[in-house]
């Protein structure tokens, strides 16, 4: 049985907000960080009150520290070894294994969160930018008043039109495939496959090995919490559209090498079911978009191509363990909108997003370096995920098409890393925990 | 991670000459649990040798049978490892038992290991493993733990050679596909 009353809601539940607020913060000092830990302590909402309270909620508040953070309140050393090698190396220091290299390497990264004094974020997901205003005030009240609390940088979020359904700044309909959890109340969408056991993605029960594996100590911090990848990706939009007009030679072709990078349509009708022509009707539909499989219904690429990101961040049928490399995913898209038309500015826009699960080596560091990243994934040779692979200019993409597949050589970069850190989300018990370190030592 | 730009011609053999340790200094890729092991013309591999504990001799060449087993009842069950060739061998030159295992794939050597032991866990076939001296007791649960094991007791090559460098088992398994669907072309047509 779940234990919801203890599981922070980013886990279990995606909030219904249009905006929201990252903080960043350091801590200078155990006393302050416990402080204001304790402060902003019962404004965390777990999975139970999240559920209860949504319709009358405006705000929803998620905690999380770095390997840094979590001794920057004051956890000693003996704790601190118990967490997994990953998370206690942090992001950085795993840049090279993750393709975070040249223009994408941490010493580019815009918001200080390659910097080893960043120790905890705080996620605010709001229902509007009035509410996000409000919140953003009270922290800083909040910060100014605990000792050494420091807001390293901060992002505000904001989604893209069109309001009404999820999407990046390229126009993909997004949030389309994510995996349940067993016991969680959630009904995975036909063609998501069956819940997964919890433990996959939130420490302190079996996951689908069919045991509990070995969790930091004391359990107490580690029970009902999770591990979270941030990455923030800016979208070269400008230079994605100029690609489309450069590759495609009228906009249905346009429209199409757009869904053929993807392996779905920009309206989230999946090419596997809608091979020549979009159908939109189709892509806002949960019982229908996500219903496919790569083994029998496209084994050769012919709708999906093989190195596409869909095939890359879920192989589904065709990849071994699969359920041993799913993901939760939260997020956001940060930044102005790009008209139709427009050259790209000077603005930064893309998608600030988390990764959550229960071992970030054996799931988001495996799908970004054995899918992701890796030129011969499914024997392509020389390519990586044409939308968020590390590109270099020199890598290509090749469209299996009858009688001979295209390949368009040179594929330039969409997207680039400007930040990211690797956390880990206490339950609320485990949060009271560590805001009463200093009283129990 | 692998460079396909000197990989496209099979039809020169090709020798690689590795140095101690088993990577090439100035082109290390680093993997998620460590530097990765290079792949070579005789694609990636292994070879992992560990002691038998005593009295386990017997479990361990019995776990071949086993294998055997296994791969008859579903021949796709090792699938996942993308194997060329297996090789376990048991010898004692002295200094007591010791087994041998080595692999020649086309994934790459922490892959192998993950996939192996999801393999092994799905299956519920206990793993040879267990009756070498040094393997994780807790291995079910902690496999960073049985990831250190086996690249520590790895010995790295110092020659690979490849009279076929760098082909995948499926290229090779495509090519035969390809002749007998010719073969069988031909034929139709006599």
């Amino acid at each position: 049985m779940l234990e919801f009353e203890d599981i922070q809601h980013i886990l279990l539940t995606r909030a219904p907000a249009l905006t929201g607020r990252y903080e960043f913060l350091s801590f200078k000092d155990p006393t302050g960080a416990r402080a204001w830990l304790a402060e902003i302590l019962p404004k965390v909402q777990s999975a139970k009150a999240m559920r209860e309270s949504v319709n009358a909620e405006k705000r929803w508040i998620t905690i999380a520290f770095t390997w840094n953070g979590l001794r920057a309140l004051g956890v000693d050393e003996v704790t601190l070894a118990t967490f997994p090698q990953e998370f206690r190396d942090g992001m950085v220091a795993r840049a090279k294994m993750l393709g975070d290299t040249g223009a994408n390497a941490p010493q580019h990264w815009v918001d200080k969160t390659g910097s080893p004094d960043l120790h905890a974020i705080a996620i605010l997901f709001a229902r509007d930018a009035t509410e996000r205003g409000r919140c953003a005030v009270d922290h800083a009240n909040l910060i100014a008043e605990c000792k050494g609390v420091e807001v390293l940088s901060s992002l505000d979020l904001e989604a893209t039109p069109p309001y009404e359904y999820a999407h990046d700044h390229f126009g993909y309909r997004d949030r389309l495939s994510q995996p349940s959890i067993e016991g969680s109340g959630d009904e995975p969408t036909p063609g998501s496959g069956a819940p997964l056991k919890a433990g996959e993605f939130i420490l302190g029960y079996p996951d689908e090995s069919g045991v509990v594996p070995l969790l930091p100590k004391p359990d107490v911090l580690s029970r009902n919490g999770s591990f979270m990848a941030y990455r923030r990706l800016e979208q070269h939009v400008g230079k994605f559209r100029n690609f489309l007009r450069e590759h495609g030679k009228t906009p249905e072709g346009q429209e199409l090498l757009a869904a053929k990078l993807m392996g779905r349509w920009r309206s989230g009708a999946p090419l596997v079911l809608a091979p020549d022509k979009d159908d939109p009707a189709l892509g806002a539909d949960p019982r229908r978009n996500n219903d496919f499989n790569y083994k029998d219904q496209d084994p050769q690429g012919y709708a999906v191509p093989l190195g596409s990101h869909i095939r890359r961040m879920n192989p589904r049928d065709t990849a071994a363990s699969m359920n041993r490399h799913r993901m939760m995913r939260r997020g956001a898209t940060y930044g102005t909108h790009l008209p139709e038309g427009a050259a790209d500015d000077d603005t930064e826009r893309g998608i600030a997003a988390f990764v959550i699960c229960a071992s970030l080596i054996r799931q988001f560091e495996f799908a970004q370096n054995v899918w992701v990243n890796d030129k011969n994934f499914h024997k392509l040779g020389n390519e990586r995920d044409p939308i968020i692979g590390a590109q270099d200019g020199t890598l290509e993409y090749k469209i299996p098409k009858r009688p001979i597949r295209r390949t368009i050589v040179g594929l330039p970069t969409f997207t680039s890393v400007r930040g990211g850190a690797y956390f880990f989300v206490p339950g609320l018990k485990a949060l009271c925990w560590l805001a009463a370190l200093g009283k129990t030592s | 991670m692998s460079n396909a730009s000197d990989e496209n011609d099979w039809t020169k053999p090709a020798a690689m000459a590795i140095p101690k340790g088993g990577f090439f200094p100035d082109k290390v890729e680093e993997g998620r649990y460590g530097p990765m092991f290079p792949k070579t013309p005789a694609c990636y591999g292994f070879s992992v040798l560990a002691k038998v504990k005593p009295g386990r001799e017997q479990v361990v060449r019995d776990y071949g049978k086993s294998i055997e087993a296994a791969v008859k009842a579903d021949p796709s069950v090792l699938a996942p490892l993308q194997l060329h060739y297996l090789r376990w061998v048991l010898f004692d030159v002295g200094s007591g038992m010791h087994f041998m295992y080595q692999g020649i794939f086309d994934t790459d050597f922490d892959k192998y290991l993950e996939d192996a032991l999801e393999i092994f866990l799905k299956t519920g076939i206990n793993t040879v493993f267990t009756n070498l001296e040094g393997f994780p007791e807790d291995w079910k649960t902690n496999l960073p733990a049985v990831i250190k094991f086996f690249r520590e007791h790895q010995c790295p090559s110092f020659l690979e050679y490849g009279e076929y460098p760098y082909v995948s088992a499926d290229e090779v398994k495509k090519a035969l596909r390809v002749k007998a669907a010719l073969s069988q072309m031909l034929d139709q047509m006599q």
